[in-house]
Protein backbone atom coordinates (compact mmCIF):
# COMPACT_ATOMS: atom_id res chain seq x y z
CA UNK A 1 0.00 0.00 0.00
CA UNK A 2 2.86 2.48 0.84
CA UNK A 3 4.59 2.44 -2.57
CA UNK A 4 2.81 4.43 -4.93
CA UNK A 5 1.36 2.75 -7.95
CA UNK A 6 0.88 4.71 -11.28
CA UNK A 7 -3.00 4.89 -12.23
CA UNK A 8 -1.71 3.56 -15.36
CA UNK A 9 -0.01 0.38 -14.29
CA UNK A 10 -3.69 -0.59 -12.46
CA UNK A 11 -5.44 0.53 -15.63
CA UNK A 12 -3.40 -1.88 -17.61
CA UNK A 13 -4.10 -4.93 -15.05
CA UNK A 14 -8.15 -4.40 -15.00
CA UNK A 15 -8.80 -6.50 -18.13
CA UNK A 16 -6.51 -9.04 -16.70
CA UNK A 17 -7.64 -9.73 -13.82
CA UNK A 18 -11.22 -9.60 -14.93
CA UNK A 19 -10.47 -12.22 -16.98
CA UNK A 20 -8.64 -13.70 -14.09
CA UNK A 21 -12.46 -13.47 -12.35
CA UNK A 22 -14.34 -14.74 -15.01
CA UNK A 23 -12.76 -17.68 -15.82
CA UNK A 24 -11.86 -18.72 -12.65
CA UNK A 25 -15.55 -18.23 -11.45
CA UNK A 26 -17.23 -19.67 -14.70
CA UNK A 27 -19.08 -16.29 -14.82
CA UNK A 28 -22.03 -15.58 -17.25
CA UNK A 29 -20.98 -12.05 -18.13
CA UNK A 30 -17.67 -11.04 -20.63
CA UNK A 31 -14.49 -9.50 -18.81
CA UNK A 32 -15.31 -6.47 -20.26
CA UNK A 33 -18.39 -6.29 -18.87
CA UNK A 34 -17.43 -6.15 -15.22
CA UNK A 35 -17.40 -2.12 -14.31
CA UNK A 36 -13.86 -1.21 -13.00
CA UNK A 37 -15.29 0.81 -10.33
CA UNK A 38 -18.69 -1.28 -9.30
CA UNK A 39 -19.42 -3.83 -6.47
CA UNK A 40 -18.00 -7.20 -6.73
CA UNK A 41 -20.69 -8.16 -4.54
CA UNK A 42 -24.32 -7.93 -3.64
CA UNK A 43 -25.63 -5.72 -6.26
CA UNK A 44 -22.98 -5.67 -8.53
CA UNK A 45 -21.62 -9.09 -9.53
CA UNK A 46 -23.04 -10.85 -6.47
CA UNK A 47 -19.77 -12.47 -5.34
CA UNK A 48 -19.87 -14.87 -2.24
CA UNK A 49 -17.43 -15.78 0.34
CA UNK A 50 -16.39 -18.95 -1.33
CA UNK A 51 -15.97 -17.23 -4.90
CA UNK A 52 -13.57 -14.85 -2.81
CA UNK A 53 -11.41 -18.08 -1.87
CA UNK A 54 -11.42 -19.25 -5.40
CA UNK A 55 -10.16 -15.87 -6.36
CA UNK A 56 -7.46 -15.95 -3.98
CA UNK A 57 -6.22 -19.02 -5.31
CA UNK A 58 -5.55 -18.16 -8.62
CA UNK A 59 -4.38 -14.31 -7.92
CA UNK A 60 -1.78 -16.20 -5.16
CA UNK A 61 -0.54 -18.29 -8.15
CA UNK A 62 -0.70 -16.06 -10.80
CA UNK A 63 0.87 -13.31 -8.83
CA UNK A 64 3.08 -15.08 -6.71
CA UNK A 65 1.84 -13.79 -2.79
CA UNK A 66 -0.93 -15.16 -0.22
CA UNK A 67 -3.60 -12.85 0.55
CA UNK A 68 -4.29 -12.35 4.46
CA UNK A 69 -7.80 -10.87 5.78
CA UNK A 70 -6.08 -10.32 9.68
CA UNK A 71 -6.65 -6.52 9.12
CA UNK A 72 -10.03 -6.48 7.93
CA UNK A 73 -9.09 -5.20 4.70
CA UNK A 74 -10.90 -7.97 2.89
CA UNK A 75 -13.97 -5.95 2.12
CA UNK A 76 -11.95 -3.28 0.98
CA UNK A 77 -9.56 -4.99 -1.68
CA UNK A 78 -12.39 -7.07 -2.50
CA UNK A 79 -14.70 -4.10 -2.74
CA UNK A 80 -13.95 -3.64 -6.78
CA UNK A 81 -12.34 -4.55 -9.93
CA UNK A 82 -10.22 -2.03 -9.36
CA UNK A 83 -9.62 -2.17 -6.27
CA UNK A 84 -8.53 -5.61 -6.39
CA UNK A 85 -6.54 -4.76 -9.36
CA UNK A 86 -4.71 -2.17 -7.28
CA UNK A 87 -4.11 -4.67 -4.04
CA UNK A 88 -2.22 -7.03 -7.04
CA UNK A 89 -0.71 -4.10 -8.19
CA UNK A 90 1.06 -3.45 -4.83
CA UNK A 91 1.88 -6.77 -3.64
CA UNK A 92 2.56 -8.94 -6.43
CA UNK A 93 5.61 -10.75 -6.60
CA UNK A 94 5.42 -12.15 -10.10
CA UNK B 1 -33.56 -29.15 39.95
CA UNK B 2 -30.98 -30.95 37.89
CA UNK B 3 -27.99 -28.83 36.61
CA UNK B 4 -24.92 -28.98 34.96
CA UNK B 5 -21.49 -27.24 35.35
CA UNK B 6 -20.99 -24.42 32.64
CA UNK B 7 -17.96 -25.58 31.40
CA UNK B 8 -15.71 -28.84 32.58
CA UNK B 9 -12.25 -27.56 32.93
CA UNK B 10 -10.96 -28.57 37.02
CA UNK B 11 -8.63 -25.68 36.68
CA UNK B 12 -8.83 -22.27 36.90
CA UNK B 13 -5.39 -21.37 35.39
CA UNK B 14 -5.95 -23.72 32.27
CA UNK B 15 -6.52 -21.87 29.30
CA UNK B 16 -10.19 -21.06 27.57
CA UNK B 17 -9.30 -18.97 24.65
CA UNK B 18 -6.38 -17.85 22.74
CA UNK B 19 -6.41 -14.70 21.52
CA UNK B 20 -3.42 -12.45 19.59
CA UNK B 21 -2.97 -11.36 22.96
CA UNK B 22 -2.26 -14.24 24.47
CA UNK B 23 -4.20 -16.93 26.48
CA UNK B 24 -7.29 -16.21 28.48
CA UNK B 25 -8.22 -18.36 31.19
CA UNK B 26 -10.90 -20.41 32.30
CA UNK B 27 -11.20 -17.87 35.84
CA UNK B 28 -10.99 -15.03 33.15
CA UNK B 29 -13.31 -16.47 30.97
CA UNK B 30 -15.88 -16.69 33.79
CA UNK B 31 -15.17 -13.03 35.32
CA UNK B 32 -16.10 -11.32 31.97
CA UNK B 33 -19.26 -13.52 31.48
CA UNK B 34 -19.90 -12.58 35.05
CA UNK B 35 -19.55 -8.85 34.08
CA UNK B 36 -21.20 -9.07 30.81
CA UNK B 37 -24.23 -10.94 32.32
CA UNK B 38 -24.89 -7.85 35.02
CA UNK B 39 -24.83 -5.72 31.81
CA UNK B 40 -27.57 -7.52 29.44
CA UNK B 41 -31.68 -6.34 30.44
CA UNK B 42 -33.93 -8.52 32.14
CA UNK B 43 -35.06 -10.34 28.41
CA UNK B 44 -35.63 -13.76 27.18
CA UNK B 45 -33.90 -14.05 24.17
CA UNK B 46 -29.95 -12.78 23.24
CA UNK B 47 -29.09 -12.69 19.42
CA UNK B 48 -25.30 -13.36 19.44
CA UNK B 49 -23.47 -11.72 16.64
CA UNK B 50 -20.36 -11.85 17.83
CA UNK B 51 -17.42 -12.34 15.37
CA UNK B 52 -14.98 -12.81 17.42
CA UNK B 53 -15.35 -16.71 19.09
CA UNK B 54 -14.15 -15.52 22.46
CA UNK B 55 -16.68 -12.88 22.50
CA UNK B 56 -19.41 -14.71 21.51
CA UNK B 57 -18.43 -17.89 23.78
CA UNK B 58 -18.70 -14.86 26.86
CA UNK B 59 -21.91 -13.60 25.52
CA UNK B 60 -23.18 -16.96 25.66
CA UNK B 61 -22.43 -18.29 29.07
CA UNK B 62 -23.44 -14.16 30.63
CA UNK B 63 -26.63 -15.35 28.54
CA UNK B 64 -27.15 -19.01 30.57
CA UNK B 65 -26.12 -16.90 33.83
CA UNK B 66 -28.99 -14.81 32.98
CA UNK B 67 -31.30 -17.65 32.24
CA UNK B 68 -31.59 -16.16 28.30
CA UNK B 69 -31.97 -18.57 25.38
CA UNK B 70 -29.26 -17.42 22.29
CA UNK B 71 -30.77 -17.42 18.88
CA UNK B 72 -28.65 -17.85 16.30
CA UNK B 73 -29.67 -17.72 12.53
CA UNK B 74 -28.33 -18.64 9.77
CA UNK B 75 -28.13 -15.43 8.33
CA UNK B 76 -27.86 -12.24 9.53
CA UNK B 77 -30.10 -10.55 6.43
CA UNK B 78 -32.60 -7.78 7.02
CA UNK B 79 -34.95 -10.01 6.37
CA UNK B 80 -33.91 -12.76 8.75
CA UNK B 81 -33.68 -10.17 11.86
CA UNK B 82 -37.32 -8.97 10.84
CA UNK B 83 -38.55 -12.29 11.27
CA UNK B 84 -36.77 -12.80 14.30
CA UNK B 85 -37.78 -9.61 15.55
CA UNK B 86 -41.66 -10.86 15.16
CA UNK B 87 -41.41 -14.55 16.68
CA UNK B 88 -39.26 -13.06 19.23
CA UNK B 89 -40.20 -9.90 20.11
CA UNK B 90 -37.78 -9.19 23.58
CA UNK B 91 -34.33 -10.05 21.62
CA UNK B 92 -31.44 -7.86 22.24
CA UNK B 93 -28.28 -8.24 20.01
CA UNK B 94 -24.89 -8.38 21.11
CA UNK B 95 -22.34 -7.27 18.16
CA UNK B 96 -18.39 -6.59 18.49
CA UNK B 97 -18.43 -4.53 15.31
CA UNK B 98 -20.25 -2.61 12.32
CA UNK B 99 -23.19 -5.49 12.26
CA UNK B 100 -26.40 -3.38 10.52
CA UNK B 101 -28.80 -4.61 13.12
CA UNK B 102 -31.29 -2.42 12.25
CA UNK B 103 -33.76 -0.94 15.20
CA UNK B 104 -33.31 -3.83 17.09
CA UNK B 105 -31.97 -3.18 20.74
CA UNK B 106 -28.75 -3.84 20.40
CA UNK B 107 -25.60 -4.01 23.11
CA UNK B 108 -22.09 -3.52 21.94
CA UNK B 109 -20.10 -5.90 23.79
CA UNK B 110 -18.37 -3.80 26.20
CA UNK B 111 -14.22 -4.09 26.40
CA UNK B 112 -12.79 -5.96 29.20
CA UNK B 113 -9.03 -6.61 30.08
CA UNK B 114 -8.96 -9.80 28.18
CA UNK B 115 -10.93 -8.69 25.52
CA UNK B 116 -8.79 -5.37 24.22
CA UNK B 117 -5.98 -5.99 22.27
CA UNK B 118 -3.64 -4.76 24.39
CA UNK B 119 -0.44 -3.78 24.08
CA UNK B 120 2.20 -5.21 26.58
CA UNK B 121 1.79 -4.18 30.27
CA UNK B 122 -0.49 -1.03 29.90
CA UNK B 123 -2.15 -1.38 33.30
CA UNK B 124 -5.74 -1.53 31.81
CA UNK B 125 -8.18 -2.21 34.35
CA UNK B 126 -11.61 -3.63 33.38
CA UNK B 127 -14.32 -0.97 32.97
CA UNK B 128 -16.48 -2.15 35.71
CA UNK B 129 -16.84 -2.17 39.13
CA UNK B 130 -17.25 -5.50 40.16
CA UNK B 131 -14.33 -6.20 42.26
CA UNK B 132 -13.95 -10.30 41.07
CA UNK B 133 -13.13 -8.65 37.21
CA UNK B 134 -11.02 -5.95 38.02
CA UNK B 135 -8.35 -8.26 36.96
CA UNK B 136 -4.78 -7.28 35.76
CA UNK B 137 -4.25 -6.78 32.20
CA UNK B 138 -3.68 -10.06 30.60
CA UNK B 139 -0.25 -11.58 30.89
CA UNK B 140 1.90 -11.26 27.66
CA UNK B 141 4.37 -14.26 27.89
CA UNK B 142 6.40 -15.38 30.64
CA UNK B 143 3.86 -13.68 33.74
CA UNK B 144 1.54 -16.05 32.70
CA UNK B 145 2.76 -19.60 33.82
CA UNK B 146 1.64 -20.62 36.17
CA UNK B 147 2.43 -18.53 39.93
CA UNK B 148 1.91 -15.35 38.84
CA UNK B 149 -2.06 -15.96 37.99
CA UNK B 150 -2.26 -17.64 41.60
CA UNK B 151 -4.56 -15.79 43.21
CA UNK B 152 -6.03 -13.98 40.12
CA UNK B 153 -9.84 -14.25 39.39
CA UNK B 154 -12.46 -16.36 41.34
CA UNK B 155 -9.56 -17.58 44.02
CA UNK B 156 -8.30 -14.29 44.68
CA UNK B 157 -10.12 -13.32 47.50
CA UNK B 158 -9.56 -16.90 49.12
CA UNK B 159 -13.11 -18.43 47.77
CA UNK B 160 -12.62 -22.05 46.32
CA UNK B 161 -12.84 -22.30 42.63
CA UNK B 162 -16.87 -22.71 41.67
CA UNK B 163 -17.76 -23.05 38.37
CA UNK B 164 -21.91 -21.70 37.66
CA UNK B 165 -24.06 -24.34 37.02
CA UNK B 166 -26.84 -24.03 34.67
CA UNK B 167 -30.13 -26.21 34.71
CA UNK B 168 -30.15 -29.35 32.37
CA UNK B 169 -33.91 -28.44 30.90
CA UNK B 170 -33.13 -24.58 30.31
CA UNK B 171 -33.45 -24.12 26.63
CA UNK B 172 -29.95 -22.57 25.86
CA UNK B 173 -29.90 -21.83 22.19
CA UNK B 174 -32.08 -21.86 19.24
CA UNK B 175 -30.12 -22.69 15.74
CA UNK B 176 -31.92 -22.06 12.33
CA UNK B 177 -32.06 -24.19 9.84
CA UNK B 178 -31.22 -22.73 6.23
CA UNK B 179 -34.73 -23.27 5.74
CA UNK B 180 -34.87 -25.70 2.14
CA UNK B 181 -38.45 -24.64 2.48
CA UNK B 182 -37.95 -20.69 2.76
CA UNK B 183 -39.04 -20.84 5.88
CA UNK B 184 -36.01 -21.54 8.67
CA UNK B 185 -37.24 -24.29 11.68
CA UNK B 186 -36.44 -23.27 14.83
CA UNK B 187 -33.95 -26.16 16.16
CA UNK B 188 -34.64 -26.03 20.39
CA UNK B 189 -31.23 -27.11 22.30
CA UNK B 190 -31.22 -27.18 26.15
CA UNK B 191 -28.46 -26.90 28.14
CA UNK B 192 -28.11 -30.62 28.93
CA UNK B 193 -28.33 -31.46 25.82
CA UNK B 194 -25.36 -29.39 24.51
CA UNK B 195 -23.17 -30.43 27.34
CA UNK B 196 -23.75 -34.31 26.20
CA UNK B 197 -23.21 -32.93 22.73
CA UNK B 198 -19.28 -31.89 23.95
CA UNK B 199 -18.98 -34.55 26.14
CA UNK B 200 -19.21 -36.99 23.05
CA UNK B 201 -17.55 -34.96 20.14
CA UNK B 202 -14.32 -35.33 22.81
CA UNK B 203 -14.85 -38.79 23.09
CA UNK B 204 -15.47 -39.65 19.62
CA UNK B 205 -12.45 -37.42 18.19
CA UNK B 206 -10.20 -38.91 21.39
CA UNK B 207 -9.67 -35.24 22.68
CA UNK B 208 -10.89 -36.21 26.53
CA UNK B 209 -7.68 -37.21 27.18
CA UNK B 210 -5.53 -34.76 25.60
CA UNK B 211 -7.23 -31.32 25.37
CA UNK B 212 -5.97 -29.92 21.80
CA UNK B 213 -5.93 -25.82 20.92
CA UNK B 214 -8.95 -25.45 18.33
CA UNK B 215 -8.62 -23.39 15.02
CA UNK B 216 -11.86 -23.53 13.32
CA UNK B 217 -12.47 -21.47 9.80
CA UNK B 218 -16.17 -21.73 10.32
CA UNK B 219 -18.92 -19.42 12.38
CA UNK B 220 -19.19 -20.27 15.78
CA UNK B 221 -22.89 -19.52 15.57
CA UNK B 222 -23.76 -22.60 12.98
CA UNK B 223 -24.11 -25.69 14.17
CA UNK B 224 -21.03 -27.35 12.95
CA UNK B 225 -18.91 -24.42 14.29
CA UNK B 226 -20.82 -23.91 17.19
CA UNK B 227 -20.55 -27.79 18.28
CA UNK B 228 -16.86 -28.42 17.13
CA UNK B 229 -15.62 -25.15 18.81
CA UNK B 230 -17.32 -23.79 21.08
CA UNK B 231 -19.03 -26.95 22.68
CA UNK B 232 -15.55 -28.90 22.30
CA UNK B 233 -14.03 -26.16 23.83
CA UNK B 234 -16.17 -26.01 26.73
CA UNK B 235 -16.98 -29.68 27.20
CA UNK B 236 -14.60 -31.27 26.22
CA UNK B 237 -11.74 -29.28 27.92
CA UNK B 238 -10.17 -27.30 25.24
CA UNK B 239 -9.12 -24.11 24.41
CA UNK B 240 -10.26 -22.46 20.87
CA UNK B 241 -8.54 -19.45 18.82
CA UNK B 242 -11.12 -16.60 18.65
CA UNK B 243 -10.30 -16.03 15.60
CA UNK B 244 -11.97 -16.93 12.40
CA UNK B 245 -9.14 -17.76 9.78
CA UNK B 246 -10.32 -17.39 6.25
CA UNK B 247 -7.45 -17.21 3.93
CA UNK B 248 -4.58 -20.05 3.84
CA UNK B 249 -1.90 -17.46 5.19
CA UNK B 250 -4.74 -16.56 7.73
CA UNK B 251 -4.58 -20.20 8.40
CA UNK B 252 -1.79 -20.96 9.22
CA UNK B 253 -1.16 -18.08 11.47
CA UNK B 254 -3.81 -18.85 13.64
CA UNK B 255 -2.29 -22.13 13.74
CA UNK B 256 1.25 -20.77 14.72
CA UNK B 257 -0.45 -18.84 17.19
CA UNK B 258 -1.66 -21.82 19.36
CA UNK B 259 0.20 -24.01 20.69
CA UNK B 260 0.43 -28.24 20.50
CA UNK B 261 -1.42 -30.35 19.65
CA UNK B 262 -3.62 -28.20 17.47
CA UNK B 263 -7.17 -29.38 15.70
CA UNK B 264 -7.99 -27.76 12.65
CA UNK B 265 -12.19 -27.37 12.19
CA UNK B 266 -12.69 -27.10 8.50
CA UNK B 267 -14.09 -28.01 5.21
CA UNK B 268 -13.54 -29.75 2.39
CA UNK B 269 -14.07 -26.38 0.86
CA UNK B 270 -11.43 -24.19 2.79
CA UNK B 271 -9.40 -27.73 3.46
CA UNK B 272 -8.90 -28.02 -0.88
CA UNK B 273 -7.85 -23.94 -0.70
CA UNK B 274 -5.51 -24.85 1.88
CA UNK B 275 -3.76 -27.60 0.13
CA UNK B 276 -3.63 -26.04 -3.20
CA UNK B 277 -1.76 -22.65 -1.45
CA UNK B 278 2.05 -23.33 -1.66
CA UNK B 279 2.36 -22.18 1.70
CA UNK B 280 4.26 -23.59 4.37
CA UNK B 281 2.08 -25.14 7.19
CA UNK B 282 2.57 -25.15 10.82
CA UNK B 283 2.21 -28.75 12.69
CA UNK B 284 -0.84 -29.54 13.23
CA UNK B 285 -2.30 -33.26 15.13
CA UNK B 286 -5.85 -33.45 14.29
CA UNK B 287 -7.93 -32.29 11.61
CA UNK B 288 -11.88 -32.49 11.12
CA UNK B 289 -14.63 -31.92 8.63
CA UNK B 290 -17.82 -31.06 8.20
CA UNK B 291 -20.98 -29.56 5.91
CA UNK B 292 -20.15 -31.66 3.09
CA UNK B 293 -18.52 -35.03 1.86
CA UNK B 294 -14.93 -34.90 1.52
CA UNK B 295 -13.11 -37.03 -1.26
CA UNK B 296 -11.15 -39.97 -0.16
CA UNK B 297 -8.24 -38.41 -2.53
CA UNK B 298 -8.19 -34.92 -0.47
CA UNK B 299 -8.37 -36.55 2.99
CA UNK B 300 -5.38 -38.96 1.69
CA UNK B 301 -3.74 -35.51 0.69
CA UNK B 302 -4.51 -34.01 3.89
CA UNK B 303 -3.03 -36.74 5.89
CA UNK B 304 0.01 -36.72 3.73
CA UNK B 305 0.71 -33.27 3.80
CA UNK B 306 0.11 -32.37 7.76
CA UNK B 307 0.54 -36.51 8.71
CA UNK B 308 -2.40 -35.91 10.85
CA UNK B 309 -5.78 -38.39 10.83
CA UNK B 310 -8.70 -36.06 8.71
CA UNK B 311 -11.57 -37.04 10.87
CA UNK B 312 -15.45 -35.99 9.16
CA UNK B 313 -18.09 -35.33 11.50
CA UNK B 314 -21.82 -36.32 9.95
CA UNK B 315 -24.79 -34.18 11.56
CA UNK B 316 -27.00 -31.63 10.77
CA UNK B 317 -28.58 -28.80 12.51
CA UNK B 318 -31.94 -30.82 13.25
CA UNK B 319 -30.01 -33.42 15.21
CA UNK B 320 -26.79 -32.17 16.10
CA UNK B 321 -24.06 -34.02 15.28
CA UNK B 322 -24.64 -37.86 14.89
CA UNK B 323 -21.69 -40.10 13.78
CA UNK B 324 -17.32 -39.64 12.77
CA UNK B 325 -15.05 -41.78 10.51
CA UNK B 326 -11.51 -41.13 9.95
CA UNK B 327 -12.20 -40.54 6.02
CA UNK B 328 -9.24 -43.10 4.66
CA UNK B 329 -10.34 -46.09 6.64
CA UNK B 330 -13.36 -46.32 4.98
CA UNK B 331 -16.55 -45.59 3.90
CA UNK B 332 -18.52 -46.60 7.25
CA UNK B 333 -19.40 -43.94 10.11
CA UNK B 334 -19.32 -45.05 13.82
CA UNK B 335 -22.13 -42.79 16.26
CA UNK B 336 -21.00 -40.95 18.87
CA UNK B 337 -21.37 -42.08 22.20
CA UNK B 338 -25.37 -42.63 23.37
CA UNK B 339 -26.76 -41.75 19.65
CA UNK B 340 -28.89 -44.26 18.19
CA UNK B 341 -30.60 -44.93 15.04
CA UNK B 342 -33.78 -46.19 13.86
CA UNK B 343 -35.60 -47.52 10.66
CA UNK B 344 -39.02 -47.37 9.77
CA UNK B 345 -39.14 -48.22 5.67
CA UNK B 346 -37.10 -45.54 4.21
CA UNK B 347 -36.78 -43.25 7.11
CA UNK B 348 -33.84 -42.94 9.29
CA UNK B 349 -34.42 -41.30 12.80
CA UNK B 350 -31.62 -40.18 15.41
CA UNK B 351 -32.25 -40.34 18.90
CA UNK B 352 -31.22 -40.35 22.36
CA UNK B 353 -28.01 -39.63 23.53
CA UNK B 354 -27.91 -35.55 23.20
CA UNK B 355 -30.40 -35.71 20.31
CA UNK B 356 -33.12 -34.07 21.34
CA UNK B 357 -36.29 -35.50 21.06
CA UNK B 358 -36.62 -37.70 17.48
CA UNK B 359 -35.44 -36.52 14.35
CA UNK B 360 -35.69 -37.89 11.16
CA UNK B 361 -32.83 -37.61 8.58
CA UNK B 362 -32.69 -36.36 4.97
CA UNK B 363 -30.30 -39.20 3.76
CA UNK B 364 -30.98 -42.28 2.69
CA UNK B 365 -28.48 -44.90 5.61
CA UNK B 366 -27.60 -48.43 5.85
CA UNK B 367 -27.28 -49.47 8.93
CA UNK B 368 -24.64 -51.42 10.17
CA UNK B 369 -23.25 -53.69 12.99
CA UNK B 370 -21.36 -52.01 15.67
CA UNK B 371 -23.19 -48.45 16.08
CA UNK B 372 -21.95 -47.92 12.16
CA UNK B 373 -23.76 -47.12 9.05
CA UNK B 374 -23.63 -46.38 5.73
CA UNK B 375 -24.46 -42.94 3.96
CA UNK B 376 -26.07 -43.64 0.64
CA UNK B 377 -26.50 -39.63 -0.43
CA UNK B 378 -29.68 -37.34 0.32
CA UNK B 379 -33.22 -37.78 -1.01
CA UNK B 380 -33.30 -36.39 -4.42
CA UNK B 381 -34.51 -32.94 -4.17
CA UNK B 382 -32.22 -31.45 -1.77
CA UNK B 383 -29.12 -29.43 -2.56
CA UNK B 384 -26.28 -28.78 -0.28
CA UNK B 385 -23.64 -25.97 -1.63
CA UNK B 386 -20.82 -25.11 0.71
CA UNK B 387 -23.33 -25.88 3.90
CA UNK B 388 -26.27 -24.16 2.82
CA UNK B 389 -29.25 -25.95 2.10
CA UNK B 390 -32.36 -25.68 -0.30
CA UNK B 391 -34.18 -27.72 -2.85
CA UNK B 392 -35.13 -27.82 -6.47
CA UNK B 393 -38.95 -27.22 -5.50
CA UNK B 394 -38.15 -24.28 -3.75
CA UNK B 395 -35.37 -22.64 -6.38
CA UNK B 396 -37.61 -23.26 -9.09
CA UNK B 397 -40.95 -22.31 -7.48
CA UNK B 398 -38.75 -18.73 -7.22
CA UNK B 399 -37.23 -18.63 -10.43
CA UNK B 400 -40.94 -19.28 -11.54
CA UNK B 401 -42.21 -15.85 -9.69
CA UNK B 402 -40.02 -13.89 -11.55
CA UNK B 403 -41.71 -11.61 -13.45
CA UNK B 404 -40.92 -12.28 -17.39
CA UNK B 405 -40.55 -15.81 -16.72
CA UNK B 406 -42.75 -18.36 -18.07
CA UNK B 407 -40.96 -21.82 -17.55
CA UNK B 408 -37.46 -22.36 -15.38
CA UNK B 409 -35.97 -25.51 -13.86
CA UNK B 410 -32.88 -25.48 -12.09
CA UNK B 411 -30.24 -28.28 -12.59
CA UNK B 412 -27.17 -29.69 -10.39
CA UNK B 413 -24.56 -30.89 -12.72
CA UNK B 414 -23.70 -34.20 -12.17
CA UNK B 415 -19.94 -34.17 -13.02
CA UNK B 416 -18.19 -31.55 -10.60
CA UNK B 417 -15.83 -33.28 -8.01
CA UNK B 418 -17.23 -33.96 -4.25
CA UNK B 419 -14.36 -31.28 -2.74
CA UNK B 420 -15.16 -28.24 -5.36
CA UNK B 421 -18.20 -26.40 -5.29
CA UNK B 422 -20.76 -27.56 -7.69
CA UNK B 423 -22.29 -24.53 -8.94
CA UNK B 424 -26.35 -24.50 -10.29
CA UNK B 425 -27.38 -24.28 -13.35
CA UNK B 426 -30.48 -22.87 -14.61
CA UNK B 427 -32.69 -23.36 -17.70
CA UNK B 428 -35.16 -20.50 -18.25
CA UNK B 429 -37.74 -19.62 -20.43
CA UNK B 430 -38.27 -15.93 -20.48
CA UNK B 431 -39.09 -14.12 -23.77
CA UNK B 432 -37.91 -10.38 -24.22
CA UNK B 433 -35.57 -10.77 -20.96
CA UNK B 434 -31.75 -10.86 -20.93
CA UNK B 435 -29.68 -13.64 -18.82
CA UNK B 436 -28.61 -11.41 -16.62
CA UNK B 437 -32.39 -9.65 -15.57
CA UNK B 438 -33.43 -12.76 -14.92
CA UNK B 439 -30.18 -13.22 -12.54
CA UNK B 440 -30.96 -9.57 -11.10
CA UNK B 441 -34.18 -10.47 -10.08
CA UNK B 442 -33.37 -13.72 -8.47
CA UNK B 443 -30.86 -12.68 -6.26
CA UNK B 444 -33.56 -10.71 -4.30
CA UNK B 445 -35.21 -14.06 -3.87
CA UNK B 446 -32.38 -16.55 -3.20
CA UNK B 447 -29.39 -16.82 -1.29
CA UNK B 448 -25.96 -15.82 -4.12
CA UNK B 449 -24.84 -19.18 -3.47
CA UNK B 450 -27.52 -20.77 -5.50
CA UNK B 451 -27.25 -18.40 -8.23
CA UNK B 452 -27.00 -19.78 -11.65
CA UNK B 453 -23.79 -20.30 -13.36
CA UNK B 454 -24.46 -20.04 -15.99
CA UNK B 455 -28.26 -19.15 -16.56
CA UNK B 456 -28.81 -20.48 -19.87
CA UNK B 457 -32.11 -19.07 -21.90
CA UNK B 458 -34.16 -21.12 -24.39
CA UNK B 459 -37.91 -21.12 -25.87
CA UNK B 460 -39.08 -24.09 -23.96
CA UNK B 461 -38.05 -26.52 -21.64
CA UNK B 462 -37.50 -30.30 -22.96
CA UNK B 463 -40.72 -31.42 -20.93
CA UNK B 464 -42.00 -35.05 -21.96
CA UNK B 465 -45.96 -35.48 -22.36
CA UNK B 466 -46.73 -35.40 -18.29
CA UNK B 467 -44.90 -32.08 -18.14
CA UNK B 468 -41.89 -33.61 -15.96
CA UNK B 469 -38.22 -32.70 -16.89
CA UNK B 470 -36.44 -36.42 -16.84
CA UNK B 471 -33.10 -35.67 -15.04
CA UNK B 472 -31.60 -36.88 -18.25
CA UNK B 473 -32.94 -34.49 -20.29
CA UNK B 474 -31.74 -31.82 -18.27
CA UNK B 475 -28.40 -33.29 -18.13
CA UNK B 476 -28.11 -33.18 -22.14
CA UNK B 477 -29.08 -29.74 -22.37
CA UNK B 478 -26.35 -28.97 -19.81
CA UNK B 479 -23.84 -30.87 -22.17
CA UNK B 480 -24.83 -29.36 -25.18
CA UNK B 481 -24.87 -25.72 -23.95
CA UNK B 482 -22.82 -25.36 -21.11
CA UNK B 483 -19.97 -27.81 -21.57
CA UNK B 484 -19.95 -27.00 -25.22
CA UNK B 485 -21.66 -24.17 -25.78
Amino acid sequence: MSQAISPETIEALLPEVAQLIVSALNLDVAPGEIEADAALFGDGLGLDSIDVLEIALVISKQYGFQLKSDNEDNIRIFSSLRALSTHIASQRSK
Amino acid sequence: MKTAALLAHGDPRATFAWRPNGPVSVADYLADATMLAEKLPATSYLLNLCHDRYRFAVGFAAGLLRGMTSLQPSSQSAETFRRLQTEYPNLICLCDGASDTLDLPRLDFPETSTTLEATAGAGITATTQEPAVNRKNQPNSQDFLPSPLRGEGPGERGEPFTVPQIPTDHLAAILFTSGSTGQPQAQRKTWGKLVQNGRAEAIALGLDGQPHAIVGTVPVQHSYGFESTFLLALHGGCAFWAGKPFFPQDIASALEAVPQPRLLVTTPFHLSALLSAEIELPPVDLLLSATAPLSTTLASEAEARTGAPMLEIYGSTESGQLASRRTTDGAAWTLLPGVRLEQTGDETIACDGHVEGRVALSDQIELLPDQRFLLHGRHADLINIAGKRTSLAYLNHQLGAVPGVVDGAFFLPDEAGPDGITRLTAFVVAPGLTARQVTVALRERIDAIFLPRPLVLLDKLPRNSTGKLPRGDLQALYAAKVRHG
